[in-house]
């Protein structure tokens, strides 16, 4: 029994290395830059195979060609992430928390066809350390060198860490803009350079981490996604900006799986998030972290004014539904399979949006309750025997209930850690339904999800589609100007004044993530017996993201935003999809150029060129930036 | 307790706020130590005292922002303390910050709406369209502090001395029994300084709400209040009429820096 625990905690000391090294990175880049790097995980992910090209290149065998490939990968990374803050980072800076991690998020894609393009599909299987083949014999097991090695290293790295951040004058920069990034500035330091090279330094050490963990697993093209769900997991436990924080939570995540495997197979995943979760109730600002000084939600001015359509507006919403109702009429069946999807999608990103812009709560793992919802429908139909109209009503409800117990949590954060925490929530979803085969058939999916007799046919299930989609979205849109919406609104405002009119913030903020939550079901629901089935991927992480990008690209502060995003992002990406292969990689693309380019969003850039045109009572007003008097 | 008490705050009968005894910590610096005071209605007591005296916090265990370390605070005779903001107004306290702290997305009327809304009906309701909800009672509200001409503009673009004003109609609107204001007038030019307070005070007199405000400005110290209590680090050094504070040679000590300080260090 002793042996096994020491070989488990060595194991799991082992595998906190690379982790280690990855959160370090993306921590110290956060504490500067205030950016969180989605695209770390990729960072990673490149470390790994440019290692695996240069160690094959320069000789495996030999001591020089593997170490020097791994130093020499850790350095194109460092250099790669130069390339990445000079030629996008550096120019949104300013830009919406949100919209910073929307473009790292493009990189994201871009790198996963970089990758796919040069290195190919299969995985490589990474070359052993020359030095470090053999076993030890520890208490009868055998404990290869290497993971002893690794175990070193993360101390080490964390030693080396210190000791440039306590005794060198970049450290010294380094830590002073962690603390206070306008006085560093204002002492007349080169922010520019400073920035970039923090941003090569923390891309450096996931360079190595990716090649270091070459001989211990091969690099694959989806080590990017589960790197960087650990990585933030990492961080928000050990403390945003705190490195000697991320050590202690690389080693306790990676002992907490070492463990995990043993004793709960089947819920690993779910294990570690049901950790993070746990340290944010309690330490709400991880382990080592402090909270943050000023706005912590990042809305450096004041949000537009939210006004009920015009009977322009109006006109032009019951013109599209329409249309959109007429359709079927005209268009071909392959086009209302589109449709179909768009309309589906529309409730989704309205769901988010509601949450998202009246709320200030942006959510990284809505696909949790849309996922939710379509398995509802799916459970429903293949344990209960249920026809599709009880099961439409049921599944909502299973992600109303997640929402109710998740959104707990959630709004006792704010900002970019309650964002990781619906990352969090949304990743033990998808764990579940990836783990728990005997319920969910696992990676298989559940199968023959179909409508009933009446809905079968394309059309008809077209129109069941559009009623519940359109009559959600108009209810949604109620809401946003009920007292409710105008209570959410004001809790983003100020909730310093929201409470001190006698508004409960959180708990209003706690009723409106649950109702996105149940409305996200829906669109769920009716997805899962439009495609005949559910698979996990319903809920991964790519899913949180389409939804994030159709609010965004439509434009947070506007409420028709979301619908509009949604018809031109999936409208976008499936015409992408048919014309290229490296569909990401355009996608990725269009996402940096149009976070580069238009910050507001489509629908918020429209308003504000109409604003530009109307603007007559140029009285002299002063635009009074929103302030929050902070406890003391 | 070695503060001084005012005669008056013995008479707790016409007292509507009372606070006994109030002190507050933050690690080892001692913010208030054992601070006694009370507000009458109708009356403007301002509290005053050189940078870190203790008012912010004082203050904000008033209005439930801080739990006090000990002490009571009694709002018309019912104990409130510890109470959190949102309870605290429903007791009718209305609050306005140092650094204004209204809706930006909203419009000026719809501020002030949002405040009726929360004291009427609740916020619970998702369906009914908040615009039409109390729009005579807010705009009544907003003509008592010159507002009402602005009520369709947004906060956000508001000048700063407006908002102001829009502050102290929200911290109006739930008929308070005692309003607590932290620095009014920062950030305002002089003429505007003297326009709010003018109007603060003419509100209490009419509405016979209790006004507590803390204020750097001498001028409208001096100018716009009946009673004038001095923190100087943590302590109450004096409690008195304008006229009396002014001639207190502790007080003057502490702001002119000659002499004998309260603490001594």
């Amino acid at each position: 029994m002793f042996d096994l625990i020491l070989t488990q905690t060595l194991n799991g000391l082992a595998s906190a290395s690379s982790l280690f090294l990855v959160a370090s990175g993306l921590s110290i880049i956060f504490g500067v830059t205030r950016i969180v790097n989605f695209a770390h995980g990729s960072l990673y992910m490149l470390g790994a195979y440019i290692g695996w090209t240069l160690v094959t290149w320069l000789g495996p065998t030999s001591g020089l060609g593997f170490w020097g490939g791994v130093g020499l990968a850790a350095l194109l990374v460092a250099i790669i992430g130069v390339v990445i803050e000079v030629a996008i980072l550096r120019r949104i800076y300013q830009a919406p928390e949100l919209f910073q991690l929307l473009a790292t998020f493009g990189v994201v894609l871009m790198i996963q066809d970089i990758a796919l393009a040069t290195w190919g599909a299969e995985d490589k299987l990474g070359p052993r350390a020359p030095g470090f083949k053999s076993f030890v014999i520890l208490f009868d097991n055998r404990f290869p060198t290497y993971e002893l090695l690794l175990i070193a290293i993360g101390p080490l790295v964390l030693a080396l860490l210190w000791f440039l951040f306590q005794k060198t004058r970049w450290g010294t920069l380094v830590r002073a803009a962690t603390q206070d990034r306008e006085m560093v500035a204002a002492l007349g330091v080169n922010q520019r350079l400073l920035f970039t090279s923090v941003f090569a330094f923390g891309a450096g050490l996931a360079g190595l981490g990716g090649a270091l963990q070459l001989p211990r697993e091969a690099a694959t093209l989806h080590m990017d996604l589960s790197m960087i769900s650990e990585a933030f997991v990492v961080v928000v436990v050990g403390g945003l900006g705190s490195v000697t924080g991320a050590y202690l939570a690389a080693v306790l995540i990676g002992i907490l799986h070492a463990f995990g495997i043993l004793i709960f197979p089947k819920i690993t995943l779910v294990l570690v998030f049901l950790v993070m979760a746990v340290v944010l109730v309690v330490k709400p600002y991880g382990l080592m972290g402090r909270r943050p000084v000023g706005a912590a939600r990042g809305t450096a001015t004041a949000e537009p004014l939210l006004r009920p359509a015009d009977r322009a507006a109006k006109l032009a919403g019951l013109v599209a539904l329409i249309l959109l109702a007429a359709a079927p009429l005209v268009t071909p069946d392959y086009l209302l399979l589109t449709l179909t999807e768009l309309v589906i999608f529309a409730l989704f990103a309205a769901s988010l949006h509601f949450m998202m812009g009246p709320g200030g709560m942006a959510s990284f793992g809505h696909a949790a309750y849309f996922g939710l919802g379509a398995y509802g429908a799916a459970l429903a139909v293949k344990w209960l025997g249920a026809p599709m109209e009880p099961a439409l009503i049921f599944a909502p409800f299973l992600a109303g209930i997640a929402g109710v117990v998740f959104g707990w949590f959630c709004v006792r954060l704010s900002g970019v850690y309650l964002a990781m925490l619906t990352l969090a929530f949304a990743q033990i979803a998808w764990a579940t339904a990836f783990q728990w085969v005997e319920l969910t058939g696992g990676d298989n999916g559940i199968l023959g999800v179909w409508p009933s007799h009446w809905a079968v046919s394309k059309t008809a299930f077209y129109y069941l589609a559009l009623a519940i989609c359109a009559a959600c979205v108009v209810l949604l849109r109620v809401m946003v100007f009920s007292p409710l919406g105008y209570a959410l609104r004001a809790a983003r405002d100020n909730p310093l004044r929201t409470e001190a009119i006698g508004i409960d913030t959180m708990r209003v903020q706690w009723v409106a993530f649950t109702i996105a939550a149940f409305a996200a079901g829906i669109a769920g629901a009716l997805f899962a017996f439009f495609k005949g089935s559910v698979f996990p991927t319903y809920m991964a992480i790519p899913r949180s993201v389409d939804a994030l990008l159709m609010v965004l690209l439509g434009g947070v502060q506007t409420v028709s935003g979301p619908i509009v995003g949604a018809f031109a992002y999936a409208g976008l990406s499936e015409q992408l999809m048919k014309m290229t292969m490296y569909w990401r990689f355009t996608l990725g693309l269009s996402i940096v150029l149009l976070v580069v380019l238009f910050p507001r969003g489509l629908v918020g850039g429209f308003l504000a060129l109409r604003e530009r045109r109307d603007r007559s009572d140029k009285d002299g007003a002063v635009v009074t930036r929103l302030a929050t008097e902070g406890a003391p | 307790m070695s503060a001084v008490v005012s005669p008056r705050a013995a008479v707790a009968d016409e007292a509507v706020l009372v606070a006994r005894d109030l002190a507050k910590s933050f690690g080892g610096v001692h913010a208030v130590q054992g601070v006694s005071f009370s507000v009458e209605a109708g009356r403007m007591v301002a509290l005053i005292g050189p940078n870190g005296a203790g008012k912010t916090t004082c203050f904000n265990m008033l209005g439930g922002q801080l739990k006090p370390d000990r002490g009571e605070v009694i709002l018309a005779g019912q104990a409130i303390t510890g109470l959190k903001p949102r309870r605290v107004w429903r007791l009718g306290v209305g609050r306005t910050f140092q650094i204004t702290a209204t809706f930006t997305s909203m419009t000026v009327r719809e501020n002030v709406q949002m405040a009726l809304i929360s004291q009427e009906d609740g916020v619970w309701n998702p369906f009914r369209p908040a615009r039409t909800r109390h729009v005579a009672a807010a705009d009544a509200l907003l003509a008592q502090v010159g507002m009402r001409e602005q009520a369709e503009r947004a906060c956000g673009v508001l000048a700063y001395g407006d908002l102001k004003r829009v502050e102290l109609a929200v911290a109006l609107a739930n008929r308070p029994k005692l309003l607590l204001m932290d620095e009014p007038t920062a950030g305002m030019a002089p003429r505007e300084r003297v326009e709010l307070m003018a109007l603060t005070a003419r509100i209490a007199a009419q509405e016979q709400i209790a006004v507590l405000f803390t204020e750097h400005d001498m001028d409208v110290v001096f100018a716009h209040s009946d009673r004038v209590i001095v923190l100087d680090r943590g302590r109450l050094i004096a409690d008195g009429t304008a006229e009396a504070v002014r001639q207190d040679p502790q007080v003057r000590a502490v702001y002119l820096g000659s002499g004998a300080t309260s603490g001594g260090h």
